[in-house]
């Protein structure tokens, strides 16, 4: 893998799987649900990457495994240097609030019967932040950062009261109260209205860039990655197909769902009406019983029967820093994971 | 606590709501100024009773508001105690170590009906030598009618109205009605002045004979009396706090455990959610009422104990499953990920965060409850259940089957505590379904 | 839009549709006017809260009790529906005139019948089919146009996907063969992809038969795909009309400037924008122009409501800048 940043790498991940038991009745193990299927990537300190991705392609469990949500089912999670999964519960609890957490759904990502001050507060008290002046100025900065001015009047509103962009600005204010190192952004935009979004891409954009913090953004709208992010990977059944730099990626789609999925994204331009976009039919694939070999053969063009249907691909380098999942780039030198 | 004030409020909508609070409140008032004018140790000597402390009332009267009825006239008690004036005493020396004690109890009658009993309370003092005395009666139309002598113990109790001679003398006609009637129209008593004389003699220096005429009335103050004599006044009163206290433990012991374990169930989850669940199960089929009765019957009656199976049998109830079924989508907000994301403990998001999602479900069942456990209690008093010393409603019913009290017509007797329990009931079934309305908007009709 | 008569298919004058609430009467569609020829469709697009699901519960005529007003006039070819009793716009228009795909229209088909039977059931009651058979026939050819196995007739609807839910709810609409669809939000709860062949099956549909399409959603990005002529709602009111072709590339009104500035695209690089404050509450609206408090070109007319001027060249625009 590329130079991570100039100042290290904040979040190392290898091999990491998650995968759920189907269970019947509480007792019978009837299937897995391989959420994450081998994932490997490195963040560096204040890096800025996106995680692209369908519904069903894990990217949300992998939030969670991040999180210590889920304990992963192999693999490991490196944290500056430190395993995670040997950290003991007052260790979590620290690791915790090094990550600040933005959800979907910016109203249920709030408790509806706590106003503004008092949910700010929570994760500070939590964390053993005693003195009441020292809250009331974090919780000051953060306010005003989001721009959810004039702070004295947002302290005592109810989510119900704020608009949704408000809402979810206070959800990035909650997760930036305890100065954290990352962010993992969950689709923090795709239940705002479009003139919405731009604004609170923004924000996130200016905290990663003062604070200097890492931020995983997650989505399945590649036409905002630009905007936010230098790097893109992109998930399909619970594995990384491609990793590069937005433009390269942008520009130079290798894998053919990348390709789909930037031939799928319109921008609002009417000449869209006039011609068919080229995508695949079909359905993302279940991570119960997902295909053999490559997980999206059933649906590629260019499916090479025997050889995608056989084994898990893995990384190729068709292009300088920039990885590919896919055997159309067998000839091309065979680089070990990142 | 800004949530109940913004509760209240929305409650102005609704005017049944209104009249529910002016209920409930009316209630607790009435309870609480039960409380504070009879205290609890006064209120259990009151209810005990004993014929000395109700001596004077009158058994089975009706109460005294009866007689706002145009038309209706029924006399009230009438006391005369010579000990405190009710009489003119005199005494005069006839010698010989014998003196003549006088005593001449006056009164207007002007009732349209007979007094229910008549009885002299005698209060002699002396050593040894036994007082007697000689009752005279005096009717207003100057007729003088010889009562009866008698011969004084140390407490003498005369009943006029059981006396089988006088009865005889007045022609077969009993003493209350005999001694009163008006000799022109004999259904009616003679209105005017009374006077009983009674003519005693003392043989000693020190002795004096003081007297207490009772005249019965056939109303009695605000409630009535019943088989005992006793002032239903005292059971109303006290009806009111015992079961509002009752029914507000029960409701809350309840509600506010089975929240708690359904909470607990959900958040871990496993084999303790699935304990809770079938011991829920189990608990549901067993038959509540009965084994109330067999407590109640076999171990104790004492409220407290009552109280105590009501809510144990309470607590794993189909409430479990309800909370439950809410706090299982609770669990999946946003919110509470987020509250592990940050690091918050179990006990705290469950406590927190959970819980405060459920408190608009539970205050309209809360106040809902509250008459279920007040019925509950007075339905096992009615049965002869209910906790033996203490007065309430329900055990004024369960006096007022026991002496037949529909039968022989003292209506007030089961009609006013069943009205109050009507009414506790009805109050806060307003109130618990307006807040129904307010806390869940799908019942409304926008 | 200068379109003889005989091609208009739906003229609506002045909806109106305001809703009463505990807060005071909600002006959801504000005098709405719409034209639609045949043979076109036309997008509305808006952000949540301009009125656009109420704009389609009001054509529709699904309308939930607390309604506060409700009329004007909607011309559907030759006759005013508005005139219509509940019961004959129920027999007459509503599904067999104008047919429905509502929003998440993957949630309300019905869970516990077959979808063939709810296929059947409609083209039977609204009389597109006399017997069973007939019913089959067209439901088979409804799902061969949009693309699903005809064996799927015989699922239940949480057999299927998300993508296919979607499409037996196209499906459901047009066998009934109406002369026009209303489409709440089509692909908004779909995958990009699944999101990409849908919109793929309705130009399909929309070069093959002769219905037309009135597409309700907020992704402005998407609806170029399909759009004849677009319109724009704000605040209960239509503030644009356009045909796309000069929409998309020049929007007239300050708000549309602003909104198609603040949408991203991915494969041409451009500044984005966003629009400071939020749309006004629809109970008591503001007097004059609804967007003056957030428009950059406001002046001193703006407190008076503009109406719906023409431009040039032949578009439409309530804004005060072209009057």
């Amino acid at each position: 893998m590329a130079d991570a940043s100039v100042n290290g790498t904040l979040l190392d991940v290898r091999g990491l799987r998650t995968h759920f038991e189907l269970r019947r009745f509480g007792f019978f193990k009837v299937g897995t649900v391989r959420a994450v299927d081998g994932i490997s990537f490195q963040l560096g300190q204040g890096e800025a990457v996106a995680v692209v991705g369908e519904s069903g392609c894990g990217k949300s469990t992998l939030v969670k495994t991040l999180l210590g949500i889920h304990p992963p089912t192999e693999g490991e999670i490196r944290f500056n240097g430190r395993d995670i999964s040997k950290f003991d519960a007052a260790t979590l609890k620290w690791y915790r609030s090094q990550i600040g957490y933005v959800q979907q759904d910016p109203y249920g990502a709030l408790p509806p019967f706590m106003q503004a001050q008092r949910i700010l507060e929570e994760p500070m008290i939590v964390n053993g932040v005693r003195d009441r002046a020292e809250r009331m100025e974090r919780i000051n900065t953060a306010l005003t950062e989001v721009k959810l001015t004039p702070v004295g009047d947002i302290l005592q509103k109810f989510p119900h009261m704020l608009s949704g962009g408000q809402q979810q600005r206070l959800v990035i204010a909650r997760a930036m109260i305890l100065n954290p190192k990352l962010i993992l952004a969950d689709e923090p935009v795709s239940m705002l209205d479009a003139s919405v979004r731009v604004e609170i891409l923004q924000i996130l954009r200016k905290l990663q860039e003062t604070h200097g913090i890492g931020v995983i953004y997650i989505t399945h709208d590649l036409s905002t990655v630009r905007y936010f992010s230098e790097r893109i990977f992109v998930m399909y059944g619970g594995k990384l197909i491609e990793h590069a730099g937005v433009r390269d990626l942008v520009h130079h789609p290798s894998h053919p769902y990348t390709q789909a999925l930037l031939e799928a994204i319109s921008d609002p331009d009417p000449v869209n009406a006039t011609h068919m976009k080229k995508v695949p039919a079909g359905e993302p694939p279940s991570l119960v019983n997902p295909p053999p070999g490559c997980r999206y053969h059933p649906r590629c063009p260019h499916h090479m029967p025997g050889i995608c249907d056989v084994e898990d691909p893995p990384h190729f380098l068709p292009r300088p820093d920039h990885w590919t999942a896919c055997f159309l780039y067998r000839d091309g030198a065979e680089a070990p994971p990142p | 606590m800004k949530a109940l004030w913004r509760a209240l409020a929305a409650l102005r909508q609704y005017p049944s709501a209104i009249a529910g609070l002016g209920i409930v409140l009316g209630m607790v008032l009435f309870a609480l100024f039960s409380v504070i004018a009879i205290p609890y140790q006064e209120a259990i000597r009151l209810w005990r009773g004993g014929e000395g402390l109700w001596t004077d009332s009158p058994r089975f009267a009706p109460p005294a508001w009866v007689n706002w009825w145009p038309g209706s006239n029924l006399p009230t008690t009438i006391r005369l105690d010579s000990a405190d004036g009710g009489a003119t005493k005199t005494r005069e020396d006839l010698g010989g170590g014998v003196t003549e004690v006088n005593l001449v109890y006056a009164f207007d009658y002007g009732f349209d009906g007979f007094p229910q009993e008549l009885t002299v309370f005698f209060n002699p003092t002396f050593e040894a030598g036994r007082p007697n005395a000689s009752l005279t009666w005096r009717t207003p139309d100057g007729r003088e009618i010889r009562v009866g002598d008698v011969t004084l113990r140390s407490a003498e109790t005369f009943r006029i109205s059981q006396d089988t001679r006088l009865e005889r003398r007045l022609g077969g006609v009993v003493p209350e009605i005999g001694l009163f009637a008006d000799p022109a129209n004999p259904g009616q008593p003679l209105k005017g002045r009374y006077e009983l004389h009674v003519a005693g003699l003392v043989f000693e220096e020190a002795a004096d004979i003081d007297a207490r005429l009772v005249v019965y009335g056939q109303v009695h103050g605000w409630a009535g009396t019943d088989h005992r004599r006793r002032d239903l006044g005292v059971a109303l009163m006290w009806g009111a706090p015992i079961a509002l206290a009752f029914g507000l433990l029960a409701a809350v012991g309840t509600i506010v455990t089975t929240m708690f374990i359904a909470a607990m169930g959900v958040w871990f989850g496993g084999w303790i959610d699935a304990a809770i669940q079938r011991i829920t199960e189990v608990n549901i089929i067993l038959p509540f009422l009965p084994i109330l009765i067999m407590v109640g019957t076999f171990y104790s009656r004492s409220i407290w104990v009552l109280l105590l199976v009501v809510i144990a049998l309470g607590i794993f109830t189909a409430g479990i499953k309800s909370y439950r079924a809410i706090f299982m989508q609770i669990k999946q907000s946003a919110y509470i990920e987020a509250a592990q994301a940050y690091g918050a403990g179990n006990l705290r998001i469950v406590v927190r965060y959970m819980i405060p999602r459920i408190v608009p479900v539970l205050v309209p069942a809360f106040v809902s409850a509250v008459p279920t456990f007040v019925f509950l209690e007075a339905s096992l008093a009615v049965l002869g259940l209910g906790d033996p010393v203490l007065p309430t409603w329900g055990k004024m019913i369960n006096d007022a089957q026991a002496n037949g009290a529909l039968f022989r017509g003292y209506y007030y007797w089961i009609l006013q505590p069943a009205a109050l329990l009507l009414l506790t009931g009805f109050g806060f079934a307003l109130v618990g379904f307006a807040l129904d309305r307010v806390f869940n908007p799908r019942l409304r009709d926008v | 839009m200068n379109v003889g008569d005989a091609d208009r298919l739906l003229e609506v004058r002045d909806l109106r549709l305001y809703y009463r609430t505990t807060k005071g009467v909600l002006q959801a569609v504000d005098r709405v006017d719409l034209d639609l020829p045949r043979d076109r469709s036309i997008v509305v697009v808006g952000e949540s809260g301009c009125g656009k699901s109420s704009l389609s519960k009001a054509l529709l005529r699904l309308l939930p009790r607390n309604v506060a007003a409700y009329d004007g006039v909607v011309q559907l070819g030759d006759d005013d529906v508005m005139k219509l009793s509940d019961e004959r716009y129920r027999k007459e228009v509503r599904w067999v005139r104008m047919g429905f795909v509502p929003q998440a229209a993957m949630n309300t088909l019905n869970p516990v019948i077959r979808i063939g039977e709810q296929i059947y059931e409609a083209l039977i009651l609204h009389r597109r089919a006399r017997t069973k058979a007939e019913a089959d026939d067209k439901a088979r050819e409804g799902f061969k146009m949009v693309g699903l196995p005809t064996d799927f007739l015989d699922r239940y609807s949480f057999e299927l996907s998300g993508g296919m839910r979607q499409r037996a709810a196209i499906a459901m609409a047009l066998v009934m063969e109406p002369d026009l669809v209303i489409l709440d939000e089509p692909t908004s709860a779909l995958d990009v992809l699944t999101q990409a062949n849908v919109m793929n099956l309705l130009k399909r549909v929309k070069a093959e038969i002769k219905t037309s399409f009135i597409l309700i959603t907020h992704d402005i990005a998407t609806s170029s795909e399909i759009a004849d002529d677009a319109a724009v709602m704000y605040a209960g009111e239509m503030v644009e009309w356009s045909d796309a072709g000069r929409f998309y590339l020049e929007p007239l009104h300050p708000y549309s400037q602003m909104l198609m500035a603040s949408v991203p695209t991915l494969h041409e690089d451009r500044e984005l924008s966003f629009i400071p404050g939020q749309p006004p509450s629809l109970i008591n609206p503001p007097t004059g122009c609804r967007f003056k408090d957030r428009c950059p070109a406001r002046f001193a007319k703006c407190d008076e409501p503009p109406p719906m001027f023409d431009t040039a060249d032949g578009r439409k625009v309530r804004c005060w800048l072209h009057g």
